[in-house]
């Protein structure tokens, strides 16, 4: 379960294309999709790079997970059941490390709503949710 | 139209619009508009009210049924729920259809049209409908269309009888943003930009409430519009900034309100709209963007670049610049992102970064600089067409005391985000 009171998350319904993810995510590790043909990391994952368009060049690669936050807004009004009872909560914007380009969202756990440092460092950890299945979430670095 | 997008401008280096100045906007109608369906009372259900604009707009035109030969609409009312499990009612009101959209064969059979050559039920959303149905008489397949687009609002708080705000689990892509509180629609991540684009240029939330105050301001100034007729009193920088949070730092005065209406527009050859009772307004280009970002979240830069692109593919169709567009009407259903198409566009010369100190600036109608003379969703309900009406009245001078005192000889309107959106330029000139 989340570490956050109140929050209930959807779970992840892992499909053909991101159960690899998912399953990794099980087991406390973030990969992401790699184009082997033109070396761009993506995600989420897609059936083909979003880069150069090859479908059949895509392959997985393990990150470290560190990242930095970009910007947060905080939610007051959901209109996402799951989410109402931790209101107010954080959502924020990821980067990572490794490629900028690449952005996760967060719901900050550990960070009081609102007392978001933009631009501090993170780091990845994960949560359960209520079917078992882990989520990747990230946690500001003390 | 070769397929179901083959219609579109989307790219780049596609020269002057093939139909440039040789279709034309001949009509426009406007029904009444509810904050919501009260379940009862028939001609105010989304089938009753699109018929409703339908025959308005066909009226304006000064046509008859049987000039009609082709019927536009777009599935996408927002219901966000079904009628049902509710008892359905007696037809034609027997099935979702006329409930919560109006399709083109109810249409066709309710309104009782005889030469319907071109029915399309299922375009996008009004932006991009807009240039759909200009390119479809440009092209031949209808000569005179009648275009309407419904915006229902059911009972219930909007988008928490969604069901999928209520799933506890997240199937597909929205596995890899629901379980962090995603809404689907445009509400975070252009919240997210607007963060970024605060963060870039050392603004804030407050500077949208002049805007915010401007459009309440038009949308007074319209009689049918939501405010103008239920809740008739301008809003204070004050009332602004203490808003209701919604999801900080957006307040609920920065989104449109969702509402009960329909619009229906006219479309025909130039060759048709000579002798009509309106006079022509030609449709010079239409453009659109179907773009996405590379990661979760699009970002202001992928935005930025998006509505860049979007205003050359408009100028290099229409041939016109920036320069030439009079009235600008892009879409505000959240403020946080209308300065994406100021910007992008470079409407009255503002630059990246520059949209928060205009919007400070006079933008009346009736000063030099009336942004969005509509009053947009913002300042009129989530009608989504005003942006598309205020620019032909604008263009006639119809507009009342909405009426602008600059140059009303061109119009540029469009919705809905920097990076999926169709857009038109109106001219009173055909060349």
């Amino acid at each position: 379960m989340s570490t956050i009171p109140g929050l209930v998350r959807p779970a992840p319904v892992p499909n053909d294309l991101t159960k690899p993810f998912w399953d990794a995510c099980n087991e406390r590790r973030l990969v992401l999709q790699i184009c082997t043909a033109c070396e761009s990391l993506q995600y989420p994952p897609a059936p083909r790079c979003n880069q150069c368009g090859m479908a059949d060049k895509l392959d997985w690669r393990e990150v470290q997970g560190k990242g930095h936050i970009d910007v947060y807004l905080v939610m007051r009004d959901s209109r996402i059941k799951g989410f109402q009872g931790a209101q107010p909560i954080n959502f924020a914007v990821i980067t990572l490390d490794e490629d900028p380009g690449i952005n996760f969202l967060s719901n900050l756990p550990g960070t009081p709503p609102g007392e978001v440092p933009v631009g501090a460092p993170v780091e990845l950890i994960f949560e359960e949710t209520s079917t078992g299945q882990m989520v990747h979430e990230w946690q500001v670095i003390k | 139209m070769a397929s179901d997008t083959g219609w579109m401008r989307d790219r780049e280096g596609m020269g002057i619009w093939e139909h440039r100045g040789k279709v034309a906007v001949v009509g426009w109608g406007q029904s009444h508009m509810d904050r919501r369906w009260d379940g009862v009372t028939m001609d105010r259900s989304c089938g009753g009210l699109a018929k409703e604009a339908c025959l308005k707009a066909i009226a304006d035109a000064g046509l008859s049924l049987g000039d009609i030969d082709g019927l536009i609409t777009s599935a996408e009312t927002r219901a966000e729920q079904t009628w049902a499990p509710r008892p359905y009612f007696d037809p034609p009101f027997d099935t979702e259809d006329g409930l919560i959209k109006a399709s083109a064969e109810w249409i066709q059979h309710e309104v009782g049209f005889k030469n319907v050559k071109y029915l399309k039920s299922d375009s996008p959303y009004i932006g991009p409908m807009m240039g759909m149905a200009a390119q479809a008489v440009g092209d031949g397949l209808c000569e005179t269309a009648l275009v309407w687009y419904p915006m229902v609002n059911l009972d219930g708080r909007y988008g928490h009888n969604n069901p999928q705000n209520s799933n506890q689990e997240a199937p597909g892509n929205s596995a890899f943003t629901l379980p962090w509180g995603y809404q689907a629609g445009a509400m975070f991540n252009n919240l997210v930009i607007f963060q970024q684009y605060c963060k870039k240029y050392g603004k804030s939330h407050d500077g949208l409430a002049p805007l915010c105050l401007n459009l309440r301001r038009n949308g007074l100034m319209t009689p049918w519009g939501y405010y103008a007729m239920h809740e008739p009193h301008q809003i204070t920088t004050e009332e602004y900034l203490n808003g209701r949070l919604i999801e900080e730092p957006l307040v609920v005065y920065d989104c449109d309100r969702p509402v009960n209406t329909c619009a229906a527009f006219i479309f025909t050859t130039a060759e048709r709209a000579k002798d009509l009772r309106q006079k022509p307004i030609y449709v010079l280009n239409h453009a659109q963007n179907n773009g996405s970002g590379r990661s979760t979240m699009a970002t202001l830069e992928e935005h930025q670049d998006a509505v860049a692109s979007l205003a050359r593919k408009m100028w290099e169709g229409s041939g016109l610049g920036a320069a030439d567009v009079d009235i600008f009407n892009p879409y505000d259903g959240y403020l946080t992102f209308t300065q994406q198409f100021l910007e992008g566009f470079q409407w009255h010369g503002v630059k990246l970064g520059e949209a928060h100190d205009f919007y400070a600036d006079d933008i009346r109608v009736e000063g030099p600089h009336p942004f969005l003379s509509s009053g947009g969703n913002n300042g009129t309900g989530r009608t989504r067409s005003a942006l598309f009406s205020d620019s032909l009245q604008q263009l006639r001078g119809t507009a009342g005391p909405r009426q602008v005192t600059v140059r009303a000889e061109t119009a540029l309107a469009g919705c809905n985000t920097p990076d999926s959106n169709g857009f038109i330029m109106f001219s009173k000139s055909p060349s």
